[in-house]
């Protein structure tokens, strides 16, 4: 019954009497000489590729980070009064940062340690602005936990989830992690005030 | 398989619906006419329980979702009220959080069963394919539930989970932002997970039904292994004994279930997940749910992140592909002798995978979890396919109905009873 339709249908919109089937719609003769059924077939497939894509994308990209989010992208943090030795974790955007203020020691074992023995090398001085205050994200760069701090043979961090363990430089050490602990982007207002984002 | 019904409805009215919508009919042939193989075991009751365990958990569900909020600030609070305040919420949230253990448990036996009896092998690759689709759906919905009462626990892992597509080169960054709605886990993450919590289980539903009409077309497997050859002699009707024999395996099943939902219902949950979640520190010993743990172990097991998210999807990915693995024209482990073996170290190896995820990280941990991995993955990739080319097995029964005369020295009943 269909093919009987789409024969009469030929020898109406097609006087050259040609039965093609869908699939050959784009064959060397129909390409030579389109006709008007052509054109409506690719155009009209065009148009539903194009409009698929258009509801796609809003539904695809609703999920992204919104504006309200985006807008929360600086904070300014008081570290007076964290003492030599202590880590402070503030929140910036949902998630946690260190603030570390190191001890003499533990500058001089960040210092002091070869790039030959790290995984993803970095010097110490590469990683901070002024040697006794340490800042880092607080995300382990493995799987996304939040490191404790004082923790591990170089009393760094420990990933409490698959035991990564970062130095005091939060430099990667041992473990599946693969990178060092990201240093965010800061700058020192005063002595006393620093400023995350 | 189906077709065996000669449905008429009795009453006029029924003749009347029937020649508009036979949907009758389709029951009939399905649950009622439908032949079984008479010789399949207990093992084959599962399919009914899981479909129980489903409808018990949308249920469930449904109903906590009356009383549940999903934000951040709430959530937490909502679950607490939904034990203490709402009207048998105690009973209703255990029933939903067993429930999905239970639902697991069922599904591995379920699992285990068609592999022991080849139930994966032509004409069935379809129906397992289907199965996997199923066991995964499963998974996600289960991980997604169990970041709902936004517990500590929950967030850790909401947070691992999410951070696995961290791994992807390049564009795994943004994949991560995208999936949280943010820069970590938080309020959108939440309610994203909400909705899909909701959505997947009717997915699961839409999935069990092809899972069915995939497995009424080829009939049923049995622990023989031979195929239906005759519908009289091999054959009995789904109603009533197949329906009896299923329904009396729930109520024993259903008897562990209460036992775990009024007596241990907190026994498979974590205690670190009654503390509200705080996305500046981690629980000191981060574990997934027990049906997720043999996964959790082979991502440990391996040092390198990318290779570690590449085998814990590869090690799930895999099973979908057993039906080609496995060269063996012989489906139940019954009659190959070798393969029974492989069979019962696999199993270890899950087990053991398992028992190693809840445990935390050491050394001797480490390595044990990396020898049942590569025996994990030595099954599927080595062991099928080459058991196929050199094993030996046993003589096969002619027909189902043989092997059932053979073992009961006489002719049996229920076929005749037809």
């Amino acid at each position: 019954m269909a093919a009987h339709r789409r024969g009469r249908a030929n020898s109406i919109f097609r006087p050259t009497g040609r039965r093609g089937r869908l699939g050959e719609h784009l064959s060397s003769a129909a390409v030579e000489n389109p006709n008007r059924r052509d054109f409506l077939f690719i155009a009209t497939g065009a148009v539903g590729a194009v409009g698929v894509g258009a509801v796609a994308w809003p539904l695809i990209d609703q999920m992204n980070p919104d504006a309200s989010t985006l807008a929360l992208a600086s904070i300014e943090v008081d570290i007076g009064a964290i003492a030599e030795g202590q880590i402070v974790t503030v929140k910036w955007r949902g998630g946690p940062v260190f603030i570390r203020h190191r001890t003499k020691k533990e500058i001089d074992d960040a210092v002091n340690t070869p790039l030959s023995e790290l995984k993803d090398p970095q010097t110490d001085q590469q990683r901070v602005k002024r040697p006794e205050w340490l800042i880092v994200v607080g995300i382990c760069t493995h799987l996304g936990c939040v490191p404790l701090g004082h923790e591990g043979p170089y009393g760094g961090w420990k990933c409490p989830c698959h035991g990564s363990i970062y130095d005091t430089s939060g430099r990667i050490r041992q473990g599946p992690a693969p990178l060092n602990l990201a240093v965010p982007e800061y700058a020192f207002l005063s002595d006393a005030k620093v400023k995350i984002g | 398989m189906s077709g065996n019904s000669n449905y008429v409805p009795k009453s006029a009215f029924g003749r009347w619906f029937e020649s508009r919508l036979p949907i009758m009919g389709l029951a009939h042939s399905s649950f009622v006419a439908y032949p079984v193989p008479r010789n399949i075991n207990y093992l084959w009751a599962f399919g009914a329980i899981l479909a129980f365990m489903l409808a018990a958990q949308i249920v469930t569900g449904v109903v906590l979702a009356m009383h549940y909020v999903p934000s951040a600030t709430l959530a937490f609070a909502s679950i607490e009220r939904i034990m203490r305040d709402v009207n048998y919420g105690w009973l209703i949230r255990y029933l939903h959080t067993n429930g999905a253990s239970m639902f697991f448990l069922a599904v591995y036996i379920h699992i285990f069963r068609g592999l022991y009896y080849g139930s994966y092998k032509a004409p069935r690759e379809v129906l397992w394919v289907l199965g996997v689709i199923i066991y995964l759906l499963m998974m996600a919905t289960a991980f997604m539930g169990y970041v709902l009462p936004w517990g500590s626990m929950s967030f850790a892992g909401a947070t691992v989970i999410t951070s696995l597509f961290t791994a992807i080169p390049l564009v795994g960054g943004g994949v991560a932002h995208w999936l949280w709605g943010g820069y970590a886990v938080g309020d959108p993450t939440l309610n994203r997970f909400f909705s899909l919590h909701y959505l997947l289980p009717f997915m699961i539903v839409g999935v069990v039904l092809l899972h069915i009409w995939a497995l009424h077309v080829a009939g049923q497997n049995n622990p023989e292994g031979v195929e239906v050859k005759n519908v009289e002699r091999d054959t009995v009707a789904f109603t009533p004994y197949a329906t009896i024999k299923d329904l009396f395996a729930l109520s024993l099943f259903l008897i562990l279930y209460a036992w775990f939902v009024f007596y241990i219902p907190n026994y498979l949950l974590d205690a670190d997940n009654s503390v509200v979640a705080n996305p500046l520190s981690t629980p000191a010993h981060i574990v997934p749910e027990w049906y997720l743990l043999p996964f959790y172990a082979i991502l440990r097991a391996i040092p390198d992140k990318l290779a570690g998210v590449v085998a814990l999807f590869a090690a799930i990915a895999l099973l979908a592909f057993v039906p080609w693995l496995d060269t063996s024209p012989v489906k139940s482990a019954k009659y190959r002798p070798l393969f029974r073996i492989f069979f019962w170290a696999f199993v270890v190896c899950c087990v053991g995978l398992g028992y190693l995820g809840s445990q935390e990280v050491s050394d001797a941990t480490t390595w044990a979890a990396r020898v049942l991995a590569f025996g994990y993955f030595a099954f599927l990739i080595v062991v099928l396919p080459l058991l196929g080319l050199i094993e030996k097995t046993k003589p096969m029964p002619a027909s189902i109905a043989d092997a059932v005369l053979a073992k009961k020295g006489g002719p049996s009943a229920p076929s005749a009873a037809r």
